[in-house]
């Protein structure tokens, strides 16, 4: 388990822009099992960050702890400077949007009926006034609008999962975090939504996203974070981190790393 | 920049081409019309079963002598004026029964919907979790021991705090993970059941014969004997648990995408929580102090309210409110003149019909998730 030593890249070169979100020394402990241990971790406006690692390395839990969903046992995560817990929920709700890798619905509203759900941070504001274009935009960027009036439980698995996706986004958050949002979709929808949010990301948001595929991730992300058994192994940019070498003692599966002929961007292949 | 009403309007650059998309199924307008049919409808059929209520029984009266009955007590000296033997028999009989049927329906219903709402549970219902059971344990316990320590009142109250105890326990029993499995949800519900029936059957041992009597009226339900005294200190009661309870209305929608899921947009998911179950415990305290425990109707009621409008609790909640409210009226109409001469304990009515209907539910519910959860 002690692979690789922490690698942290020098920060920008580019004027120092201020974090969105920190967290420092973040330890997370359930029932006596160490899930994070001392996990920095800083991501600023204008980046798409993926957190990368195997299964069970932490990547749901720190999400949760980012979030403000699981109490860390040790160090803090701050927003803007502030504190998560210094933060009204629903003055966090209008800043940060979470997608959950669980997007049922317990009872049987129709897709229209969730994307709205996604304003109610919103009521009662000058920003309502939104509510209905931003609603209506979300369900078009996630390709749902034709399932508009469907009940969510009759959707199939990713049809539920880019309605849930457009909930969030129908937010209107300036602070996306999004657990595995590609796992239940096909090629076309996991390239439509990592564009999507790398789009936000270029216009200003902060996007982190969660996801198995290495090679998406290094295709669309500023920032990787690899973790594993609840610790930070590596922190930078994907060619930084994505080497075949560390990725090869992390998950345990040897591994090429080529540059994508027209982009540059790291291509990860299972060695075969 | 974290200023978020204006980072919220972006350019719509659709990376998607929307190559599949129809113009969008408006469904809002149609939904909302549909729920303003529902509302006239129900207010409609309430108003006509007040009206032939009124004027069932031993003693017929027609329905220009009620409305006209009623028009003179608010003032208005219009319509055929109800003879003083009727006039009597409407005022001092029926119409304390009936707006108690009223009051007890709505507050059934809506307790019914709330706690589905929190549960995220279709099932949960105030006499299947065993609620309505613990509620009529405390009034129980309040009649034999004649505790009188605040007036009137102390029935309802003692129904409140058993009423609200027991909704607490089953909140925290039947709860794992955020989630309400169905199969802990009846199992505990079959738990308290047992120990509050056995509890009463102590106290209707222990009791004197008049307590005895009243006990056994409950574990019935029954309207016979209401009054306006009765009326005075649950009308308050239920009033401030549906007003509560609409004003939660839109939040409770977002309980259904999950805890986590409604702590994201901001909603107190813990204080919620506990407000909802006060409210519960209120409401169905109020509904049992006097009548009895009267099943079923916050299960039946907002199920087919659901089936109709959908599950937006703020329709859902008015429409569960009037549906209640009608079905009790109904039922008493039915419990007093089935039989001639008998007054059928309305509780056992319900059971009759809401026995089926629940165990239709529950094995729906299990097909629909593909198992007990």
């Amino acid at each position: 388990m002690s692979a690789t030593a922490t690698f942290t890249a020098p920060a920008d070169a580019t004027a120092p822009v201020a974090a969105r979100l920190n967290a420092t020394g973040l330890g997370v402990t359930v029932d006596g099992a160490r899930l994070l241990d001392g996990v920095d971790f800083t991501a600023r406006p204008g980046e798409l960050h993926a957190l990368l690692g195997p299964n069970g390395a932490g990547k749901s839990t720190l999400l949760g702890a980012l979030a403000g969903d699981v109490r860390p046992s040790a160090g803090g995560v701050s927003l803007d400077g502030r504190p998560l817990g210094d933060w009204k929920l629903r003055e966090l709700a209008r800043e940060r949007a979470v997608l959950l890798q669980q997007h049922d619905v317990y009872f049987p509203f129709t897709v229209r009926q969730v994307v709205e759900m996604g304003r109610s941070p919103w009521q009662g504001t000058a920003a309502e006034d939104d509510d209905e274009r931003l609603v209506a935009e979300a369900m078009a960027l996630c390709d749902i609008e034709a399932l508009a009036g469907r009940t969510v439980p009759s959707l199939s698995g990713g049809e539920r999962a880019r309605a849930a996706l457009a909930r969030v986004l129908a937010q209107g958050a300036s602070l996306l975090m999004l657990d595995e949002p590609t796992a239940a979709l096909d090629l076309k929808h996991q390239e439509d939504v990592l564009r999507l949010v790398r789009e936000r990301a270029t216009s200003g948001d902060t996007v982190i996203v969660v996801v198995h595929d290495l090679s998406l991730a290094a295709a669309y992300a500023d920032r990787v974070t690899l973790l594993q058994h609840g610790r930070v192994v590596a922190t930078g940019t994907p060619r930084e981190v994505l080497t075949a070498e560390r990725i090869g003692e992390v998950y345990g599966q040897a591994v090429e790393v080529f540059e994508h002929p027209r982009t540059g961007a790291p291509l990860i292949v299972p060695l075969r | 920049m974290s200023s978020g009403a204006t980072v919220s309007a972006r350019p719509s650059t659709a990376p998607v081409e929307p190559v599949d998309t129809k113009p969008a199924a408006r469904r809002g307008a149609p939904n909302g019309r549909r729920a303003a049919i529902l509302f006239a409808a129900l207010s409609v059929a309430l108003v006509v079963v007040f009206l032939v209520s009124a004027g069932s029984g031993q003693l017929s009266i027609a329905p220009s002598e009620v409305i006209g009955s009623v028009l003179r007590a608010m003032g208005f000296d219009v319509g055929p004026a109800a003879s003083p033997t009727h006039d009597v028999a409407l005022w001092t009989i029926r119409f304390p029964r009936i707006v108690l049927a009223l009051l007890i329906g709505a507050a059934l219903a809506a307790s019914g919907t709330l706690m589905q709402a929190v549960f995220s549970n279709p099932l949960a219902e105030p006499s299947v979790v065993g609620v309505s059971a613990g509620a009529a344990l405390g009034a129980a316990t309040a009649i034999v021991f004649g505790w009188t320590f605040l007036g009137e009142w102390s029935v309802a109250a003692a129904a409140f705090v058993a009423g609200l105890a027991t909704t607490l326990f089953v909140y925290f029993a039947s709860r794992t993970r955020g989630k309400t499995e169905v199969v802990t949800l009846v199992l505990t519900g079959i738990a308290i059941n047992a120990f509050a029936g056995s509890a009463l059957a102590l106290l209707t041992f222990l009791g004197d014969s008049a307590s005895r009597e009243q006990i056994i009226f409950w574990q019935l339900g029954s309207l016979n004997g209401a009054r306006w005294e009765q009326i005075a200190i649950i009308a308050p009661l239920v009033l401030i648990g549906l007003i509560i309870a609409f004003g939660l209305a839109r939040t409770l929608d977002l309980f259904s995408l999950g805890e986590r899921g409604a702590r994201h947009l901001g909603v107190n998911v813990e204080f919620v929580r506990i407000l909802v179950i006060v409210v519960v415990a209120v409401l169905v305290s109020a509904a049992v102090a006097f009548a009895g425990i009267i099943a079923f109707v916050g299960l039946v009621i907002p199920h087919l309210m659901r089936m109709v409008l959908g599950p937006a609790h703020r329709p859902l909640l008015i429409a569960s409110v009037l549906g209640g409210a009608l079905l009790m009226a109904g039922a008493d109409l039915v419990a007093r003149t089935a039989v001639p001469m008998a007054d059928l304990p309305i509780g056992m009515l319900t059971s009759l019909v809401g026995g089926p209907f629940f165990f239709w539910l529950l094995r729906r519910t299990r097909r629909r998730s593909g198992g007990w959860a």
